[in-house]
């Protein structure tokens, strides 16, 4: 199958797939190895008291002893939890890894046809390529390695990388030179100056990326583990001090009892699902054809205090289109329209384009053929600043005010004061007025103005109710500025901005202790893009900007920064509330456990039996089985993240901490009598 | 229970939720060196101290550098109290001709008053002078408690400051704090506990008739017990009251009688009982204000606040309750309150404070790492028994300790943002400053040390022969007792359960290294989140920052100190007092 193909399947590859299930079932016990266990210390202790139980069970058998059902029971449940861990990560790196097979098969030996010094090309196995050389590729051709477009343009099929299967344009200088080693030429013959050697090429990360081998623990989860590490000590203590205690009271304990209690308090839960939640995150970054470079850009995207937006593209549709006419008085405005739609039919500029169509849509004037006309179409200089058309003696001119002042006054007329006011609103409104005059005559205005995208207010509520600034960028002045940014509703601006400004506005930012995302996709942009905390360069952007940012957007797509915000939040709101239900649920399991191990010895401490469970083995079984079963029952939960639904933190906290704190503390109650009502139907113990 | 009993708990803690805000903001204004009503008598002794020991008080240090001066002080004064131990007997002030004291007591007894804990396996009244009572006892109540007081300062100053690694001058805090915060409460204090009949003399003790002369058996040297009659009393004397004040006022608890405020010259009158059960907790919740007003968060100083509250009224009613219902076992004997008696549980309770003033009593000390009592805690039934176990249990942050309550809760206030603060979709932080690996591990290590300290030495106690001699009674009983030893050792609380035989090799070595590990090993850890946490920067404050404000907050705080501080003893107090009390109640005592 075509790898392009392959990957928008995996991409859309269910959860329960069977391939990366089986795959998972056996690298959960590859990952038993002790060596890989000791990175997670919480499960590494189960472990050890997996492999303490099983002994005694053995020693058990041995001496013929006793409790050989229970003990079993126990040990096997210990096992379990183990591997349900192991599982749980296990499926968190199988889509990353049944799509890192697909993307090696895009990086497989390619031929390259290399450019010497004498001007000839030889082949050479792409493998052989370093930075510096320069290729030739031609339509057919697999692009053999990153690098620079030098010379030509060319429509390239990016899809291996992106997904995306309309192909895109690249071509020499500008933003748009950047190539990607795997990716084909459709279309004519470019130039390219690798920039990477063997092993280093944008698809080798990628590929390291969404595997997790370069997967490193991000700084919260290094946190996250060290209270994990100590409160597995403090509860180690609690339960090696409980023997003594116990002995003193006349009723000592077996190592099954000790072992089940003990693996119990430690917060398995979390401790078996913390790395699966990371990785999932990256996934989820990957399924919205994100790259992050670390995780930990992905939890500093969580963080983000202040959002910079580029205005065009992100806030605004790319382009300004026209929505009024303002003719000049004693004009009629159908007939300002019919001479701007003649003045624009040449013009192929969206600008253009736009007033043709809203000329037809106001009076029905159709575009006309003028090939009969005399037309003689006068486009834009930069001498003249004006564009238009002469036809049929009459001298249609399309431009700024002042040029058009200047054509006027050439010819003795002025701009009429009302004129001139509108035009001052429509700046004022945000918008760029054009001037329309008719052989000397001013005939009135036509108001551009930018298109913001539909559902950005909203997004930017969201965004305000959940803590973050956003910041609209953009090289238009202020006037203009503050109404689009009033229109958006976004929270601020910075008009005129040049990339120095915008690197000290993100500084001006981070000194007031703001972690700042933004997205960027110019050579320019690149410092600002190392600056920030979050930065997202565009795919189609320059080698420079992707290097400089902590983030890649395949889909080249500013508004996904938001998108990245939120997954970065859910992520960490999936820790935390995994973490939270983790240690809630200690509540149940010491009264599951301690009645259990003590009421053979003192038959009133069966009072803490609040569950009424039915006998010390079924209660301690149960205990064991609903901790082992509950990080199954979870998987789903961590892979896919908590629901997360934009609001300010204190109801952020209050739902999660009804969710998972209180709901930590009663589920366990609920679930380990349920397992002991059907261990006990089932005669198990 | 009496509606007159409730009445006097909710009085009590009216008071205190009355004295938080003026204490909070005196305090606050001390130590920012701000301008107080005190300055024209005060600022020039302060000046002439600095001059005289050569400190610069404008220079400012490091958590490190702190630490270390805060140990070369408590060591020396350790060192120095030792010596007065050792050499009472040829220093003036002792009409007893006490005897030196033996070097374990002295230095058991050192370690308890350097680190706030008054642990005492000795009687005030026969083994010690009134130069060591005055020169090194009270003394170190009072440096004790500053010494808490001022790191509780540090921990505020690393939460309020940014971008900084300094935390203000140890020599200055401390002297700032006994010049301004302790001693003027204390002069006052001591002359209000006179008025109540609160003794300060320096007379020999004084011998009186019996009105009533009473037989008793007598063990004689041969070992065979005779009948005496004896005649005569020996009432002690001393300088009481000024000791009295700071008792309370800074937590420690050492009293100069044996039978602590349970005696009538250290707690004459029921006045003088409520206001020293107000002087133990004035700092601690003042503290609390302090870190609001510090922090520019005056509602999370009074979210720590309630969630401290809270803690403290579930102990309280806890105790009241099972004390007032009385004993199961005596099911002959009327043990309603009424108008003639108290009714509940009265054994080892004083008459003349009754039920409700000795649960109250018993959990404010127990609350606040004081450890002043004014009843038996041995003698409470088991339920009632096991509230001053499990408030120091806590950790001691129920307002805790002069100082150290406030750095104890602040441990749990790290981990409970930790653990809850991702729920918000953020990294934790906590009032701008983010909650960092290097802190978690800190705060973890915090908790870490109390628990084991608690856990291993009271279970080596409990097999061991050297451990278990000590016990009076058998069963869950003697292991509640061993418990408690070294609870309230590593808590510093020192108040006694009574009934364990502390006066061992065994026991006065591990105690006191119990008492040093719980206070130092507790200070370190949490100096140094306080140095971390100066040097962050602070992140402004948004509709998504996590918040520390409001009821949400305080009761993620109580279910945080409760399953991480208490849940780890739940096995251990169910083999205890819970065992203990299921056993009473079919019937069977110990």
């Amino acid at each position: 199958m075509d790898p392009v193909a392959q990957i928008g399947q995996i991409r859309k590859k269910s959860l329960a797939d069977s391939a990366i299930l089986s795959r998972a079932v056996v690298d959960s016990f590859r990952k038993l190895k002790p060596r890989a266990m000791v990175k997670n210390p919480v499960m590494f202790v189960v472990e050890v008291g997996a492999v303490l139980t099983t002994i005694q069970l053995g020693w058990n058998v041995f001496r013929h002893a006793g409790q050989f059902g229970f003990g079993l029971q126990i040990t096997l449940w210990l096992w379990f939890t183990v591997l349900f861990a192991n599982f749980a990560e296990a499926m968190a790196e199988g889509r990353g890894k049944a799509q890192a097979d697909t993307l090696r098969k895009a990086r497989a030996e390619t031929q390259a046809h290399r450019l010497r010094s004498d001007g000839h090309t030889e082949c050479v196995p792409s493998s052989k390529l370093r930075s510096g050389d320069i290729v030739v590729v031609t339509a057919g051709d697999f692009i053999p390695g990153d690098g620079e477009v030098i010379e030509g343009v060319a429509s390239v099929d990016e899809s291996a990388i992106t997904g995306e299967s309309a192909p895109v344009i690249r071509e020499s200088g500008g933003d748009r030179s950047a190539v990607t080693g795997g990716t084909r030429v459709l279309s004519d013959e470019i130039k390219v100056c690798i920039t990477s050697n063997p092993g280093e090429t944008f698809l080798d990360r990628m590929i390291k990326l969404v595997e997790g081998a370069s997967r490193q623990k991000t700084p919260n989860e290094i946190a996250l583990n060290i209270l994990l590490a100590g409160l597995t000590i403090i509860f180690l203590l609690a339960v090696v001090t409980l023997q003594p205690f116990a002995i003193y009271s006349g009723a000592p304990q077996n190592i099954f009892v000790l072992a089940s209690l003990l693996v119990c308090l430690i917060p398995t839960t979390i401790g078996g699902l913390l790395s699966a939640i990371g990785i999932a995150g990256m996934d989820r970054l990957i399924q919205r054809n994100v790259i992050a470079m670390s995780g930990r850009a992905v939890e500093a995207s969580g963080d983000v205090d202040v959002l910079l937006l580029d205005k065009t593209g992100t806030i605004t549709l790319g382009n300004r289109a026209a929505t009024q006419f303002f003719p000049a008085p004693g004009v009629e405005e159908a007939y300002l329209a019919d001479a701007a739609q003649l003045s624009s039919l040449a013009d192929e500029t969206p600008e253009g384009r736009s007033i043709v169509v809203l000329a037809k849509e106001r009076y029905h004037l159709r575009g006309r053929d003028l090939s009969t006309h005399a037309a003689n179409f006068i486009p834009f200089s930069a001498q003249t600043r004006m564009s238009g058309v002469d036809l049929d003696g009459r001298e249609i001119r399309k431009g700024a005010l002042e040029a058009i002042s200047r054509l006027t006054s050439n010819r003795g007329n002025g701009i009429p004061s009302e004129l001139r006011v509108c035009v001052r609103e429509i700046s004022n409104a945000g918008g760029t007025p054009l001037l329309v005059a008719e052989s000397g005559r001013v005939l009135g205005a036509i108001a551009l103005t930018d298109i913001v995208k539909g559902g950005m207010k909203e997004r930017f509520d969201h965004l305000r109710a959940m803590g973050i600034r956003t910041m609209m960028i953009t090289g238009d002045n202020a006037l203009t500025a503050a109404a689009i940014a009033r229109q958006a509703g976004v929270d601020d601006f910075l008009a005129e901005a040049t990339p120095e400004d915008k690197m000290a506005l993100i500084k001006r930012e981070q000194a007031k202790g703001k972690l700042v995302a933004m997205t960027g996709d110019g050579t320019n942009d690149a410092p600002a893009l190392a600056q920030a905390d979050v930065g997202v360069a565009m795919n189609t952007g320059t080698q420079a900007a992707k290097e400089a940012g902590n983030m890649v957007d395949l889909d080249s797509n500013p508004t996904k920064l938001i998108e990245i915000v939120e997954i970065g939040k859910q992520l960490l709101i999936t820790r935390g509330a995994l973490t939270t239900f983790s240690v809630a649920n200690d509540v149940a399991k010491y009264f599951a456990i301690i009645p259990a191990m003590f009421a053979g010895a003192f038959p009133v401490l069966s009072v803490l039996n609040v569950m009424h469970l039915r006998t010390p083995e079924s209660a301690i079984l149960s205990a064991v089985i609903f901790n082992a079963l509950i990080i199954i029952a979870l998987i789903p939960l961590a892979l896919r993240g908590v629901r997360y639904r934009p609001a300010g933190a204190a109801a952020l906290l209050q739902r999660n901490l009804l969710i998972y704190g209180v709901g930590g503390i009663i589920a366990p109650f609920i679930g380990i009598k349920f397992i002991d009502v059907l261990l006990t139907y089932l005669r198990v113990v | 229970m009496t509606a007159n009993g409730w009445f006097q708990i909710g009085l009590y803690l009216f008071v205190i939720a009355l004295v938080t805000k003026p204490m909070g903001a005196f305090m606050t204004r001390v130590f920012n060196r701000d301008k107080t009503f005190l300055d024209p008598i005060l600022r020039p002794i302060e000046q002439l101290v600095y001059r005289l020991t050569g400190v610069d008080e404008r220079r400012e240090m490091r958590w490190t550098e702190y630490a270390i001066a805060m140990l070369l002080f408590s060591g020396v004064s350790m060192a120095l109290l030792y010596i007065i131990e050792r050499t009472q007997r040829w220093l003036p002030f002792n009409p007893q001709k006490f005897a030196n004291v033996e070097p374990a007591l002295a230095f058991g007894t050192a370690a308890s008053f350097t680190t706030n804990t008054n642990w005492q396996a000795y009687s005030g009244e026969s083994t010690m002078s009134y130069l060591t009572q005055m020169a090194g006892l009270a003394y170190h109540n009072f440096a004790s408690a500053a010494v808490g007081i001022v790191l509780a300062i540090v921990v505020i100053r690393g939460i309020a400051r940014k971008e900084t690694d300094k935390l203000g001058n140890f020599w200055v805090d401390t002297t700032r704090c006994l010049l301004w915060v302790l001693l003027p409460v204390c002069v006052l204090g001591s002359l209000v506990l006179v008025s109540q009949g609160v003794v300060q003399n320096l007379k020999p003790y004084t011998t009186v008739e019996l009105i009533q002369p009473y037989a008793a058996q007598v063990a004689g040297a041969d070992g065979k017990s005779s009948a005496q009659t004896v005649t005569q009393q020996v009432i002690a004397q001393g300088p009481v009251a000024s000791q009295e004040v700071i008792k309370e006022f800074g937590t420690n608890g050492g009293g100069f009688f044996n039978a602590n405020s349970a005696h009538p010259f250290e707690n004459p009158t029921p006045f003088s009982n409520f206001f020293e059960m107000v002087l133990i907790f004035a700092i601690p919740s003042g503290l609390t204000y302090t870190l609001g007003r510090m922090t520019g968060s005056q509602r999370h100083g009074w979210a720590v606040w309630a969630a401290m509250a809270f803690l403290f009224l579930a102990g309280v009613t806890t105790a009241y309750w099972a004390e007032a219902k009385g004993n199961p076992l005596l099911a002959g004997t009327d043990q309603h309150a009424g108008a003639s008696q108290s009714g509940g549980n009265m054994e080892g309770k004083e008459v003349r404070l009754g039920i409700a003033n000795s649960a109250l009593f018993t959990t404010v000390t127990t609350d606040a790492s004081c450890g002043a009592v004014n009843s038996m805690h041995d003698s409470y039934t088991p339920l009632g028994g096991m509230v001053p176990l499990v408030n120091i249990m806590l950790g001691e942050v129920v307002f805790g300790g002069v100082g150290a309550g406030l750095y104890g809760i602040f441990v749990f206030v790290v981990l409970a943002v930790f653990i809850a603060g991702l729920m918000v979709g953020r990294t934790p932080e906590y009032l701008g400053k983010k909650i960092e690996s290097y802190d978690v591990k800190m705060a973890m290590l915090a908790v870490l040390i109390l628990t084991f300290t608690i856990l291993t030495f009271s279970a080596i106690s409990v097999v061991k022969p050297y451990g278990t001699s000590s016990i009076s009674n058998p069963g869950p009983h003697g292991l509640s007792q061993i418990l408690y030893a070294y609870v309230s050792s590593t808590g510093n609380n020192g108040s006694a359960f009574g009934g364990l035989i502390p006066n061992t090799m065994w026991y006065n070595t591990t105690t006191a290294v119990a008492q040093l590990l719980g206070r130092f090993f507790m200070i370190i850890p949490v100096l140094a989140i306080a140095g971390s946490l100066a040097k962050k920067k602070t992140v402004p404050k948004s509709a998504g920052t996590f918040p520390v404000t409001g009821g949400l907050f305080a009761g993620l705080l109580v279910s945080t100190i409760v399953i991480v501080g208490a849940l780890t003893f739940f096995p251990a107090l169910s083999l205890g007092p819970i065992l203990e009390h299921l056993l009473m109640n079919a019937g069977k005592a110990f």
